[in-house]
């Protein structure tokens, strides 16, 4: 589904290298996450992915169901069905959650040559989607992320998510700042859209995560680079001996 | 807040890259010479008939005008004035006023029906709801052309009219009231003002009426290097209430118009004023040539215990907005508010804001002002929140924020705060940002448009202004600032 080959890409305006021919598959189905030290270029990789102005991509591509998203508009990507729970999710002062949901989901329908949907048809998606992760009603009133917890802007990325039904979601390190309990919904909430027809990118530092949604690899990043691939052992290794043998390897 | 995706959609189907209000009307006019002598004010005077008072006031606010100098001390530059090549007054040609809407020039009718504002009552009765209608004065230029609705406010005792007709109907009343709250000394451009206003509104809302229905002044400058000089005066006796507003549109022009009008609200005991302002004139070009200079006094005087004045103002228009609605709190009790949203893009330049004095006891006051900045644009608040040392327990909450778009425009908070009572309790909030990229990629993230991004982010930036205005105008007004701010995301 998601087929990265061969990406470079530097910071915009700074001669800083970031990813340095990163190559990467990602099937239908299939749940990978990728684990590196900090500074690895992991947030790099999961924004150029969603079109974020900020990078040059000097060589490689991004096919997404076979198609090169590199010349789309972030809008465009997200329309064709990508997702990036972002790890800091943006406050969006005096727009009600629910607006914002409600012009997001038209915007991609729209996009997609969908009818809108209609009101009653929306409130019942959302309301069905925040009970099951667990999301008050109150804060679905209240200005998108604005004063809302670590834990309740994870949870309200993953209720976009489930209402966007995306098939390809990036989650940038949704488990940092989570107490256990949010960590478990969150999971929840990505374990409930695990099926054929999406996949997921898991993006972390810590093994923790990956007790709560199993991947089905791992990929090693360091330097820009996915330095070993294999099964979820992989993670616990890591957990176990650190970053330490990857540092050197690229 | 479902006007949001309609405000989307209305900018998407109108071609913005024009000012949409920006066409001329071809009418024969009538005009005196250019420039200003005491033969311009006589003039003015005589052709509308006024009583011999009203004549000598403006004379006497002439003679004072020309020993008193342009202040400068507004965050505004723009090349010296020359009040000589203006013309101060300019009517369509007619036949003396016109008794009915057959006898106005078709082609006014025509130009206020492209700006969607009704002037026929029988089209404006047919399936709206009594609660929903709004009286409208249309002023072209320096004239009114007609007040809808006169004769069925007039059952409430409402008086609802120009300004000229009310000098020959109610000429006491005029006569009471002008200049109460701004004197005609009180600036440069009220003096202007007091000397050659041509036209305007008056309302006079009786003891313990509330007015039936909105009103409404729809003001529309046409003609060519012709200033408008345009004069409110509403009075709401002990326990009267109405909510007014006021549009104003002028062509696309490339020279530099001059709007100097001059407002004055008076609300005696318990009465209430709603006073709400969508300014669209025209802005100028993205290189600042042409556009309106908007200096307006505008001031409200509680002058009753327990009464009530708000301003509520959407600025998109003008090349130079120079205005500062206030409120006197003379009665006890008495209560101000000002909520202001002031949108400026290309080379617009906005210094606005304003005076909240505090005289009575236990009088109250809030500000809220939004301000917006995009293009190569200058948005300045200017504020005065003052207690006398009468004004005990006095209490004003002033929450002023500034947003930018892009990374050439500037926004400037200049509060003055004063206080001569210690029983007064004064608060001021002030924040400025920026429309990040990272708010902008993480909404077009969920799909959103770089376009449809700026005016979610706008809209909930204006919200709690939006929420004080009359149901119709605030979707107008969420319109206007969407187009105003139209190409500035690049």
């Amino acid at each position: 589904m998601l087929d990265i080959r061969n990406l470079h890409v530097k910071i915009a305006d700074e001669d800083k290298q970031i990813l340095n021919g990163l190559t990467l598959k990602v099937h239908r189905g299939e749940v990978a996450a990728i684990m590196g030290p900090n500074g690895s270029g992991k947030s790099t990789l999961s924004y150029v992915i969603a079109g974020k102005p900020d990078y040059e991509v000097t060589d490689g591509e991004v096919l997404l169901d076979g198609v090169n998203i590199l010349e789309m508009a972030p809008d465009a990507r997200a329309a064709a069905g990508l997702f990036l729970a972002f790890q800091y999710p943006m406050e969006i002062p005096g727009v009600a959650t629910m607006t914002f949901l409600k012009a997001a989901m038209n915007a991609q329908r729209k996009q997609r040559g969908q009818a809108e949907l209609t009101t009653p048809d929306f409130i019942k998606r959302v309301n069905k989607a925040a009970e099951l992760l667990g999301i008050p009603k109150d804060m679905l009133r209240r200005p998108l992320n604005v004063g809302f917890s670590g834990g309740e802007k994870k949870r309200m990325e993953i209720l976009q998510m489930t209402l966007l039904e995306p098939k390809m979601s990036i989650m940038d390190e949704t488990d940092s700042g989570l107490d256990i309990d949010a960590l478990k919904i969150v999971a929840e909430g990505v374990n409930a859209r695990r099926d054929p027809a999406h996949a997921f990118l898991v993006i972390t530092h810590y093994q923790r995560l990956l007790d709560y949604i199993k991947p089905d690899t791992v990929h090693v990043m360091s330097r820009g680079q996915i330095v070993k691939t294999g099964g979820a052992e992989l993670a616990l290794e890591l957990e176990a001996n650190g970053y330490r043998d990857y540092q050197s390897a690229a | 807040m479902p006007a949001v995706q309609e405000t989307i959609d209305q900018v998407k189907a109108i071609d913005v890259s024009e000012y949409k209000y920006g066409f001329i009307t071809d009418v024969e006019m009538e005009k005196p010479a250019k420039g200003l002598t005491e033969a311009t004010v006589r003039y003015i005077s005589a052709r509308k008939n006024e009583p011999a008072w009203m004549l000598d006031w403006r004379l006497d606010a002439f003679r004072r005008w020309k020993t008193m100098t342009e202040p400068t001390w507004a965050r505004v530059s723009y090349p010296e004035i020359d009040f000589q090549d203006i013309y101060y007054y300019a009517a369509p040609k007619m036949n003396g006023a016109p008794k009915s809407l057959d006898e106005v020039d078709p082609a006014i009718l025509d130009a206020y029906k492209k700006l969607g504002i009704p002037l026929r009552e029988q089209e404006i009765l047919a399936g709206v709801e009594p609660q929903n209608r709004v009286a409208v004065d249309a002023v072209f230029d320096s004239v009114s052309v007609v007040t809808t609705f006169r004769a069925e406010l007039a059952k409430a005792g409402v008086i609802f009219c120009s300004i000229s007709d009310a000098l020959q109907e109610h000429p006491e009343l005029v006569r009471k009231y002008i200049g109460t709250v701004v004197p005609v000394t009180d600036n440069y451009y009220a003096t202007l003002n007091s000397a050659v206003f041509t036209d305007g509104s008056f309302v006079f809302i009786p003891k313990g009426v509330r007015c039936p229905m909105e009103l409404s002044t729809y003001f529309r400058i046409n003609e060519k290097n012709t200033g408008q000089f345009e004069r409110t005066l509403i009075i709401a006796e002990e326990g009267s209430y109405v909510s007014y507003l006021e549009g104003c549109t002028a062509p696309q022009r490339d020279e530099n118009q001059l709007h100097a009008a001059v407002v004055e609200l008076i609300t005696m005991d318990n009465a209430e004023i709603k006073y709400s302002t969508v300014q669209n004139w025209y802005p100028g070009d993205a290189n600042g040539k042409g556009g309106i200079y908007n200096f307006v006094t505008k001031r409200g005087d509680c002058r009753g215990k327990n009464s009530k004045i708000s301003w509520t103002q959407v600025e998109t228009g003008s090349a130079i907005t120079w205005k500062y609605p206030s409120c006197i709190l003379r009665g006890d009790g008495s209560r101000g508010e000002f909520y202001s949203i002031a949108v400026s893009n290309g080379m617009q330049q906005v210094d606005s804001g304003t005076k909240m004095i505090h005289l009575g006891k236990n009088t109250t006051s809030r500000i809220i002002s939004k301000g917006i900045s995009a293009g190569r644009s200058q948005n300045t608040y200017r504020g005065l929140v003052s207690a006398h040392r009468k004004a005990t327990n006095a209490r004003n909450f002033t929450n002023c924020d500034s947003l930018l778009i892009g990374n050439q425009c500037g926004a400037h908070t200049v509060p003055y705060i004063e206080s001569k009572t210690s029983t007064a309790t004064f608060e001021h909030e002030a924040t400025t940002s920026k429309i990040s990229e990272d708010q902008l990629f993480y909404c077009m993230q969920r799909g959103l448009s770089a376009e449809d991004a700026t005016a979610l982010i706008v809209n909930g930036f204006v919200k709690d202004v939006l929420q004080q205005l009359p149901m119709e105008f605030a979707v107008e007004a969420q319109k206007l600032i969407s187009i105003s701010l139209e190409g500035s995301v690049g």
